[in-house]
C-alpha cells in the first residue's frame, strides 16, 4: 500500500493553493512509456490519481490519453504490438508485474468506451453478466436494482428489465454501460470520451452521474469537451504531443488552477482553443 | 461497498481465477485440435489418393512370359521382325483380324506390337493390389499371398502414367484409360461455357447498370441466389426432362440431318453441357455482379460526363476495368462443373466408351464419372484406376484455377501499365 | 418552355433499346430456370402419384420402398437422407465453429495464411473424390475400430462422416465471416468487466453471432441433404429402414442416382418416382434455405 499523503506528493505551489480535499493516492504512473511496434505513443509519464476524485485528460487528438487511460486496466494488452515500460501502481502494487492477471485488475478498474456498447442481451443480462463470470454470489435481482440505481437508469427500465438493451436510447445505452461497470463493484472507473456521441441532454445526465459517481469510485475520465472537465473533475492532466507524433504529459493540476492559471504556455493556448 | 463480500475472498478469487484461465487453456486446446483436425482431413483425402495410385500389384499371366520369350529376358529385346512374327503366331484370328482392320501391324511402332503382344498373349490379370502404404509395411503378408497363388507376379506399378492418360477405356484395368473421359469433359466445358458466360454476364449486367430497384428486380435476385443453393442432382433432373427427352430432336443432332450418333438419343454433350451451364449460371452472375460492383461510380460518372449513352459506358469503361475478375469468377465457375458428376449421372452419360467424341452429338462419359464407374467396382484394381483418375481430375483442377490466377495478374499487370 | 435546339431533343437510341431488352431477358432466363425446375418436379409427381400402384398417403407413410412389389413408402429413404445429413452435422458443425473462432479470434496472421488456402483447397474438392475417400478411407477406418461385422461394407456412417469433413469448409469460413462481423466494441466491453477470452468468446461473441451461425448450419444442413456422391458410392444400394449407421441404407440423393444411371424407360414408375423424390428433396432443401436467408437477413440488421 502507498502511505504517501497528498500533502506530500504534491508540488508546494498546488499544496498552497488547493481547494480540494485531499485523499490517498489510489494510482501511480511512474515514468510509463507505451509503444506500438517500434512506434512510441506516450512517453514519460508520470502522475498520480487520488482516490474518490474525477481526474481528466485533456490534450490534441493523437496525444496519447485515452493510449495512457487504457494502460491503467491494461487494455492496451488487446492491442497487438503494445508493449509498456515504466511502472502503473495500483494501491501501490504494480500492475504490469510478471504474476498478475489483466483479467482480475479489469475488475477492479472497470472501463466506459466512447460509443454505448450493451450486449445485445436483456437489459438485466448486460448487468448480471461480468458479475456471472467474475463468480458473484449474492442476489442477482438486487444486485441489478442497485446498480441500475447507482446509474440513475433504474426508473426508467424498471419495467422492461428483459428488454433487449439495444431498444433503449443512446443516453440509456451509455449509462446501462456505467451501470454494467458498476455491478462488478470496481474501485476505478475509467471512462473513454463517455459523452461524445451523446446530445447534450444525455451528456449533462452523464455528468451529473459521474458527480454522484465519485463519492463511492474513483473516476478518470478522457474528454475532448474542456467545459466538460471543468464541470466534472477535480484534477485535470493536459497531454501533449511533440513532433514526432508521441505523446507526453505537458501539464498536471487541480482543475481549477490548470484552467485560471495554466503554468505552460502550450495548455494555455490549448485550453483557450487556440489549437486542438 | 455493501456487498464487496459477495465476490468471495481474494484467495477464493485466485483459486477461481485458476479455474477460469484453464478452462481458457482447455479450450484454446480445443480449438488448435479442431482447426489440426481440418488439415489432417485434406491430408488424409490427398494420401488415400496417392496410396491407391501406387503400390504392389499381383498379376498373373494367361501365357507364361518365359514361354514367349525364349532365351530373351524382356519383350523389347525382341528384333523387329521376331515381334511381327511373334504377333502373327501367337495373336488368336480374331484379334489379329481386329488389330490389322485397325492399322496393319506392319504399319505399327514397335512398342505399340509390344503393347499388342503383352495385352492379348500374355493376358495379364490382376490378382490383387495393395497400397503404397501397405506396399511399404506389409512386406511379409504381400510374400505370403505370392506364395500360396503360386505362380502370380509381383510388379510395382504407379497406375498413373502417360499411357493412362491416353489409353482407351479397357474391361483389364492395367490397359483401362481416361483418354475419351477428359476429352468428354472439355467438351463438356466448353459447351457449359459458350452456354452460361454471355447470359450469366449479360444477367449480372442487367441486375447491377440497369435494373432499378423494383419488386421484380428483387424477385430476380433472390430467386439466383436460391438457385445457386439447389442441390445439383435437381439440375440432372431438370436436365434429364428437358434437354434429353423433350429437346431430344434437337440435342441429339437428328434435327440437323442424320450425322447422329442414333444411340445416344438425348445423352449427349449437348444436353450434359447445357445441364452444367444451367448449374453454373446462378454462380456466374453471382461472381460477374461482385466483379462489377467493385468497378467505382464515379468511372461511370466521368463515362457519362463526356456524353457517352449506357452502353457505351459499360462497354467502353465498366467491362474492361472487370474483366479480370469475371473471367476468375468464371472460371472458379467452370471448375466447378467440370468436377460435377451428379447431374451428368442423372442425364444419363454412358459409362463404358472407347471411342472419342466427335462433336457435340456424341455419347460421353467424364473424367468424375470414369471415376464413380471404376470406384463403384468390387475389383480391387479399379480402385486404384480410379485413383489415378482423381489425380488427373485434381491437376486439371489446379491447373484451371491456377491459370484463372495468372490471368488475373496478367490482366491487372496489363491495366497498370496502361494506367 | 419547350427546347426548341433540335441538339438537344430526346434522340430515339435504338440499338441501346435492343442491348436492354437482350440483357432483361438473359436475366429472366434464371427465372425460367426455377420456373422449369418446379414444373417439371410438380408435372412428373403427378403423374407419379396418378399411378394406381402409388398412393399418397402410402408414399408418406410407408416404411418400404420396393418398386418391384408395388411398394413405395419413402421413409427408409428419407431416413438414411436425415441419418447422413445428422451425421454430417455432428461432425461439421462443431470442428467448422471450431476452426471458425479459431481463425476468427485466435489465429495469428500467419497461421491464417496457411489455414484459409486449406479450407479452399478442401471446399474446391469435387464431391466424387470425397466419396471416393469414404469408400477407400473411411469404411475401412471404422470397420477395423468397431469390428468387420459391427460395420458394413456400404453404411450411413462412413457417408455422414465424410459428408461433415465435405461442408466443415463451408461452415467454417461462413461461421467466421459470422463471428468477424460482431462488433469489437463488444469483445472490449467483456473484457473491461473483467471477463476472459474464452468467456468473452463463448458468452458475448457466439451469442451475438448466434443468428449468422444458424443460418450456417441450416444451409450446411441443406447441402449435406442433397449431397450426392457421397452417399452414392459410400452408403449403400437398397432402401433400408434401419436407426443403425453402421448399415447400408439409401438415400433419396443415392436412390436417384442410382435409378437413372440405369436404363430406365421414359413413363415408367421408376422413372417418375425419381422426380417425385426429386421434389421432395427441393422441398426440403428450399425451405432450409429460405429460413437461413431470412435469419441472416435479420443478423445483417442487427449490425448496421
Amino acid at each position: 500500500m502507498n502511505k504517501t499523503s497528498l500533502a506530500e506528493s504534491l508540488p508546494p505551489v498546488f499544496q498552497e493553493k488547493s481547494k480540494v480535499e485531499p485523499t490517498k493516492t489510489i494510482i501511480q504512473l511512474d515514468d510509463v512509456n507505451i509503444n506500438y511496434g517500434s512506434f512510441t505513443a506516450v512517453k514519460h509519464a508520470s502522475m498520480e490519481i487520488y482516490e474518490h476524485k474525477v481526474t481528466a485528460f485533456i490534450g490534441p487528438s493523437g496525444c496519447g490519453k485515452s493510449t495512457v487511460l487504457r494502460s491503467i486496466n491494461r487494455m492496451n494488452d488487446l492491442i497487438r504490438g503494445a508493449t509498456l515500460d515504466g511502472r502503473v501502481l495500483f494501491n501501490g502494487e504494480d500492475l504490469y508485474a510478471k504474476d498478475v492477471d489483466p483479467v482480475l485488475i479489469r475488475r477492479r478498474i472497470g472501463m466506459v468506451f466512447q460509443k454505448p456498447n450493451p450486449f445485445p442481451k436483456s437489459i438485466y443480462e448486460n448487468i448480471a453478466w461480468g458479475a456471472r463470470v467474475n463468480g458473484y454470489r449474492g442476489d442477482y435481482d438486487e444486485l441489478v436494482e442497485t446498480s441500475l440505481r447507482s446509474a440513475a437508469l433504474w426508473d426508467e427500465v424498471k419495467d422492461k428489465l428483459k428488454q433487449n438493451a439495444l431498444r433503449l436510447s443512446g443516453g440509456q445505452q451509455q449509462r446501462l454501460c456505467i451501470a454494467r461497470t458498476i455491478a462488478v463493484q470496481p474501485e476505478v472507473i475509467l471512462m473513454d470520451e463517455p459523452a461524445s456521441a451523446l446530445d447534450p441532454i444525455a451528456t449533462s445526465r452523464i455528468e451529473e452521474l459521474i458527480l454522484e459517481l465519485k463519492k463511492d469510485y474513483t473516476i478518470v475520465i478522457v474528454t475532448h469537451n474542456m467545459g466538460q472537465a471543468s464541470r466534472v473533475s477535480d484534477y485535470t492532466a493536459f497531454f501533449m504531443v511533440d513532433q514526432n507524433r508521441t505523446g507526453y504529459l505537458q501539464e498536471y493540476e487541480e482543475t481549477e488552477q490548470l484552467f485560471l492559471n495554466p503554468i505552460h504556455k502550450k495548455t494555455e493556448e490549448y485550453i483557450s482553443g487556440k489549437f486542438g | 461497498m455493501q456487498n464487496s463480500v459477495s465476490f468471495g475472498s481474494e484467495e477464493n478469487l485466485l483459486s477461481m481465477m485458476e479455474r477460469r484461465r484453464k478452462a481458457g487453456v482447455v479450450w484454446q486446446a480445443v480449438f488448435l485440435f479442431s482447426t489440426s483436425l481440418a488439415i489432417l482431413f485434406l491430408i488424409l483425402l490427398l494420401f488415400s489418393v496417392i496410396d491407391s495410385t501406387f503400390g504392389f500389384a499381383a498379376i498373373r499371366y494367361e501365357k507364361k512370359p518365359s514361354e514367349l520369350m525364349v532365351g530373351k529376358s524382356q519383350l523389347s529385346d525382341f528384333s523387329r521382325q521376331e515381334l511381327e512374327e511373334t504377333a502373327k503366331t501367337h495373336l488368336s484370328s480374331g484379334i489379329l483380324r481386329r488389330v490389322e482392320y485397325e492399322k496393319p501391324i506392319a504399319d505399327r511402332t514397335d512398342k505399340d506390337l509390344i503393347g499388342i503382344l503383352e495385352q492379348y498373349v500374355l493376358q495379364p490379370s490382376v490378382l490383387r493390389t495393395w497400397g503404397l502404404w501397405a506396399s511399404l509395411t506389409k512386406q511379409g503378408e504381400i510374400n505370403e499371398y505370392l506364395f500360396d497363388q503360386g505362380d502370380a507376379v509381383l510388379t510395382f506399378k504407379s497406375w498413373l502414367t502417360i499411357d493412362f492418360l491416353f489409353a482407351d477405356q479397357s474391361a483389364n484395368p492395367l490397359y483401362a484409360g481416361i483418354r475419351t473421359a477428359m476429352l468428354g469433359s472439355l467438351w463438356i466445358i466448353l459447351i457449359t461455357f459458350l452456354f452460361a458466360f454471355p447470359i450469366g454476364v449479360g444477367s449480372a449486367i442487367y441486375l447491377e447498370e440497369y435494373a432499378k430497384p423494383t419488386r421484380l428486380t428483387r424477385l430476380l435476385q433472390l430467386n439466383i441466389f436460391n438457385l445457386s443453393a439447389v442441390p445439383s442432382i435437381i439440375y440432372g433432373l431438370l436436365g434429364l426432362a428437358v434437354f434429353v427427352r423433350a429437346m431430344e430432336t434437337f440435342t441429339s443432332g437428328s434435327l440437323f440431318s442424320g450425322v447422329a450418333d442414333t444411340t445416344a438419343n438425348g445423352r449427349t454433350i449437348l444436353s450434359g453441357g447445357l445441364t452444367l451451364g444451367l448449374l453454373v449460371l446462378p454462380i456466374i452472375i453471382i461472381n460477374t455482379q461482385e466483379a462489377l460492383k467493385a468497378v467505382p461510380d464515379s468511372l461511370r460518372m466521368s463515362s457519362y460526363g463526356i456524353g457517352a449513352t449506357k452502353w457505351q459506358t459499360i462497354w467502353g469503361q465498366v467491362l474492361p476495368v472487370s474483366i479480370d475478375r469475371i473471367l476468375t469468377g468464371t472460371i472458379l465457375a467452370l471448375s466447378r462443373a467440370l468436377g460435377e458428376t451428379a447431374p451428368l449421372v442423372v442425364i444419363g452419360a454412358s459409362t463404358f466408351i472407347s471411342v472419342d467424341p466427335s462433336g457435340i452429338f456424341s455419347k460421353f462419359t467424364t473424367l468424375p464419372i470414369q471415376i464413380y464407374q471404376w470406384s463403384a467396382r468390387p475389383q480391387g484394381a479399379y480402385r486404384n484406376v480410379a485413383g489415378a483418375a482423381i489425380i488427373a481430375l485434381l491437376i486439371l483442377l489446379m491447373a484451371l484455377n491456377s491459370s484463372a490466377i495468372i490471368l488475373r495478374d496478367k490482366l491487372s499487370k496489363k491495366k497498370r501499365m496502361e494506367a | 418552355m419547350a427546347i426548341d435546339n433540335p441538339h438537344f431533343r430526346k434522340k430515339s437510341r435504338f440499338h441501346e433499346h435492343i442491348i436492354e431488352t437482350v440483357m432483361f431477358l438473359f436475366a429472366l432466363f434464371s427465372m425460367l430456370i426455377t420456373v422449369g425446375i418446379v414444373v417439371i418436379l410438380v408435372r412428373e409427381s403427378y403423374l407419379f402419384f396418378s399411378d394406381p400402384q402409388v398412393d399418397l398417403i402410402g408414399f408418406l407413410t410407408g416404411k418400404n420402398w420396393q418398386p418391384m412389389i408395388h411398394q413405395f413408402g419413402f421413409l427408409p429413404l428419407l431416413n438414411a437422407t436425415f441419418t447422413t445429413s445428422i451425421i454430417a452435422m455432428l461432425l461439421g458443425i462443431p470442428i467448422g465453429l471450431f476452426v471458425a473462432i479459431y481463425l476468427a479470434e485466435y489465429a495469428s496472421d500467419r497461421m491464417r495464411g496457411i489455414l484459409k488456402p486449406v479450407l479452399e483447397v478442401l471446399a474446391g474438392i469435387p464431391t466424387i473424390v470425397y466419396g471416393y475417400f469414404a469408400l477407400t478411407f473411411m469404411t475401412p477406418l471404422l470397420r477395423s475400430l468397431f469390428g468387420q461385422d459391427v460395420v458394413e461394407i456400404y453404411n450411413t456412417a462412413s457417408a455422414g462422416l465424410v459428408i461433415g469433413i465435405l461442408v466443415l469448409p463451408m461452415i467454417a469460413t461462413m461461421a467466421e465471416d459470422a463471428i468477424s462481423s460482431v462488433p469489437k466494441e463488444l469483445r472490449l466491453a467483456a473484457y473491461a468487466l473483467g471477463g476472459t477470452k474464452i468467456e468473452t468468446t463463448f458468452k458475448v461473441v457466439i451469442p451475438a453471432a448466434l443468428s449468422g451461425l444458424s443460418a450456417t448450419f441450416l444451409l450446411a444442413l441443406s447441402r449435406a441433404i442433397g449431397e450426392t456422391m457421397v452417399v452414392a458410392l459410400a452408403a449403400g444400394a437398397g432402401p433400408k429402414l434401419t436407426a443403425n449407421p453402421f448399415k447400408a441404407a439409401e438415400t433419396i440423393t443415392g436412390y436417384i442416382v442410382r435409378i437413372s444411371g440405369g436404363d430406365v424407360s421414359y413413363n415408367s414408375v421408376d422413372y417418375n418416382s425419381i422426380f417425385a423424390l426429386g421434389l421432395v428433396l427441393s422441398i426440403i432443401t428450399f425451405t432450409l434455405n429460405l429460413v437461413s436467408r431470412k435469419i441472416s437477413t435479420i443478423f445483417h440488421q442487427e449490425y448496421e
